[in-house]
């Protein structure tokens, strides 16, 4: 592919450096009409591709913190639709960075996962991770995904055996995201990413990126040379829920750069 | 009847389908736990050793067979012949013990030593603790913090078992909120700690696994009436609110085609969205917690919130194979409220001397619904209303 055709690639070069910085941000947190604003104030702080979640009632991978703000934009009246036309905004006032929508399985399959595809590449969303997907039920979103120009992105834990992480990063079209260990996201050292992700690169040249647990520069550090990004969730959203949610995500994300 | 009834064994279905609904729709993290989950309770449920531990500890234990009660002054005021299944007389006071002992038993096989359970009623939880105490296992149950309030004999009851009992979420939160802290604790804890889930619901091969430790159930109730009644049931009724016991007594009454199941769902305060759990009834397909089923949800896939007056029944899906059953028309479901199951409580009372759960009471009150001068109810008395008494009583008193 094409850097053109394969925006998370070209944002998440395979470098011995450090890893790229991809902030999550949860639609709608603090506010539903807040979106735009945090997209482009996470791609001003540095971020590299931005991990857009969308809420839904029932998330099992995420920890408290992301617990809490699903749930305060779902009482704020967040949907897919109006994160999607968030995304667009953002597009409109120059978002350049590439955005994966994160979200579960049900809000995908209520919307429809050709509808849900089809809507996203044309807000300017890049890829799609749905965490409770596992690999063997990929099939339809997959061909959903690439008829609209959307990478799907992978996810693997450190439970998963070899066989396993080899269809993992088949299936990837984006990035593989590589699960710092057994558990949600949030609180926790990565204590087991830096094993994954050997395992990981020696079967796919896909973009790895590292999430749960990450919150701090000297973590990004020390991955340097493991994985080519490094997703941080939970110390983002705590900065989108405090004072002038804008200036602290992008300082936060900013820090965790280096910058 | 002598000894246990015997368990229905059958392949798990493939990719955890039942028809359309069924699958495993869970983070990577716990996918390798569950695909080791199934190949061990293939190999287990096909080891004689294992199997009479379990039926001994049924025997000897738990106290099956549980007796078939013919209910005399209920059937005269039905109109046609009523027999109970007894659940309510297993130790611990519900069906809910065939589950957890088989589940231990399973996990013992399988190495893993603490166990986390969910809960809504209490009576799961008090089943795994009970069992994890008779086993010397370490257990963690989640609950909501609702359920704690209107079931606290059960969350004491669990907690001089030597369990430890984690309230969940906000002041309402019910099972579906304890459903998903547990499966979370197990994600983080997968590699020494099993998941006993307490319904025929989750991912595969959990729907699989828990009807076919509650078909002793079914296997016993079905040779029961043809002991006593001298002939199948013509209806076979129970609750269902995840469908552990209605799947259990159903599963032997499957290949009878002549004889009729009916599932029993919380209609609650009304089919206003919020107000029931009748997830069959007024739900769409969806996926919750694992599998893909009929579940109350809203147009943008996020799952609305349920009432019920039974802790048991206060959940927004529903076990896939009934779903299933309901698609292929093999099983009818109907929902009955909360009034119409307290009416059905104190006449069961009153009646026959049996006080049943809440539960139990919704299937109770649909056997009183059916036309008189048929053949023979079966009705699954699930568990004992001991834990109910403080709703009863509160909201007769309000």
């Amino acid at each position: 592919m094409s850097p053109e055709g394969d925006p998370l690639r070209a944002a998440l070069p395979s470098s011995r450096g450090e890893p790229r910085v991809c902030p999550y941000l949860m639609a709608g947190f603090p506010e539903p009409e807040a979106t735009a604003d945090l997209l482009l104030a996470a791609e001003a702080g540095g971020g590299a591709v931005i991990e857009l979640g969308i809420p839904h009632s029932d998330p099992l991978a995420d920890g408290p913190t992301i617990q809490a703000a699903g749930r305060l934009a779902l009482s704020r009246g967040m949907t897919s639709r109006i994160a999607l036309a968030q995304v667009a905004q953002a597009r409109s006032r120059g978002l350049r960075v590439p955005v994966v929508c994160m979200t579960y399985l049900n809000p995908v399959a209520q919307f429809g996962l050709e509808e849900f595809c089809q809507a996203a590449a044309a807000a300017g969303v890049d890829g799609v991770l749905v965490p409770d997907l596992p690999l063997e039920e990929m099939d339809g979103l997959g061909r959903a995904a690439s008829r609209a120009g959307l990478a799907l992105c992978t996810m693997v834990a450190p439970t998963t055996p070899d066989e396993r992480l080899a269809l993992a990063a088949a299936r990837a079209s984006g990035f593989v995201y590589c699960v710092s260990r057994t558990g949600v996201t949030g609180a926790g050292e990565p204590t087991e990413g830096a094993g994954l992700l050997e395992r990981v690169r020696a079967l796919s040249d896909r973009p790895l990126v590292l999430g749960f647990g990450v919150r701090r520069r000297s973590q990004v550090v020390s991955l340097a040379g493991l994985a080519d990004g490094v997703a941080v969730g939970s110390r983002i959203v705590e900065a989108a829920g405090g004072e002038a949610p804008a200036a602290a995500v992008r300082d936060v994300v900013a820090e965790l750069c280096g910058r | 009847m002598n000894g246990p009834g015997r368990l229905i064994v059958t392949s798990p279905p493939s990719r955890g389908r039942y028809g359309e609904f069924g699958g495993s729709f869970v983070p990577e993290t716990v996918v390798p736990a569950l695909q080791e989950l199934e190949a061990a309770a293939v190999e287990a449920l096909g080891d004689p050793l294992f199997l009479a531990e379990f039926y001994g500890l049924e025997a000897g234990y738990a106290g099956r067979p549980t007796p078939l009660h013919h209910a005399r002054r209920l059937s005269e005021r039905v109109g046609r012949p009523v027999w109970l299944k007894r659940e309510d007389l297993l130790h611990t006071g519900a069906h809910k013990l065939n589950n957890a002992l088989g589940q231990l038993l399973l996990a013992k096989r399988m190495g893993k030593h603490r166990i986390v359970a969910e809960t809504g009623a209490g009576q799961h939880g008090l089943a795994t603790a009970t069992a994890c105490a008779l086993l010397g296992m370490e257990c963690v149950v989640y609950m909501g913090r609702e359920d704690m309030r209107r079931q606290a004999v059960n969350v004491a009851k669990m907690e001089l078992l030597g369990a430890r009992v984690e309230p969940v979420g906000d002041p309402a939160a019910t099972l579906k909120d304890a459903t998903s802290e547990a499966i979370r604790y197990w994600v983080t804890n997968v590699r020494d700690t099993h998941y006993v889930i307490g319904s025929v619901v989750g991912p595969h091969p959990y729907p699989w696994l828990v009807r076919t430790l509650q078909s002793v159930i079914g296997s016993e109730a079905r040779a029961q009436m043809l002991e006593l009644a001298g002939r199948l049931p013509e209806v076979v009724i129970a609750s269902v609110g995840g469908g552990s016991n209605a799947m259990g007594i159903f599963a032997a009454f499957l290949p009878d085609a002549e004889v009729q199941l009916l599932g029993v769902e919380a209609g609650g305060r009304g089919p206003q969205p919020g107000a029931h759990g009748a997830s069959l009834g007024l739900g769409t397909p969806g996926v919750l917690h694992g599998s893909r089923s009929y579940i109350l949800q809203d147009p943008d896939g996020q799952v609305l919130p349920t009432h019920s007056i039974s802790a048991g029944l206060d959940y927004p899906g529903v076990g896939p194979e009934h779903a299933n059953l309901k698609a292929t028309g093999r099983a009818s479901y109907v929902a009955l409220d909360d009034r119409q199951a307290l009416e059905a409580f104190h006449l069961l009372t009153r009646l026959e001397g049996i006080i049943p759960a809440l539960e139990s009471s919704h299937a109770m009150a649909a056997a009183l619904r059916l036309p008189a001068d048929g053949g023979p109810i079966l009705v699954c008395l699930s568990g004992r209303g001991d834990k109910d008494l403080e709703t009863v009583l509160g909201r007769e008193s309000a």
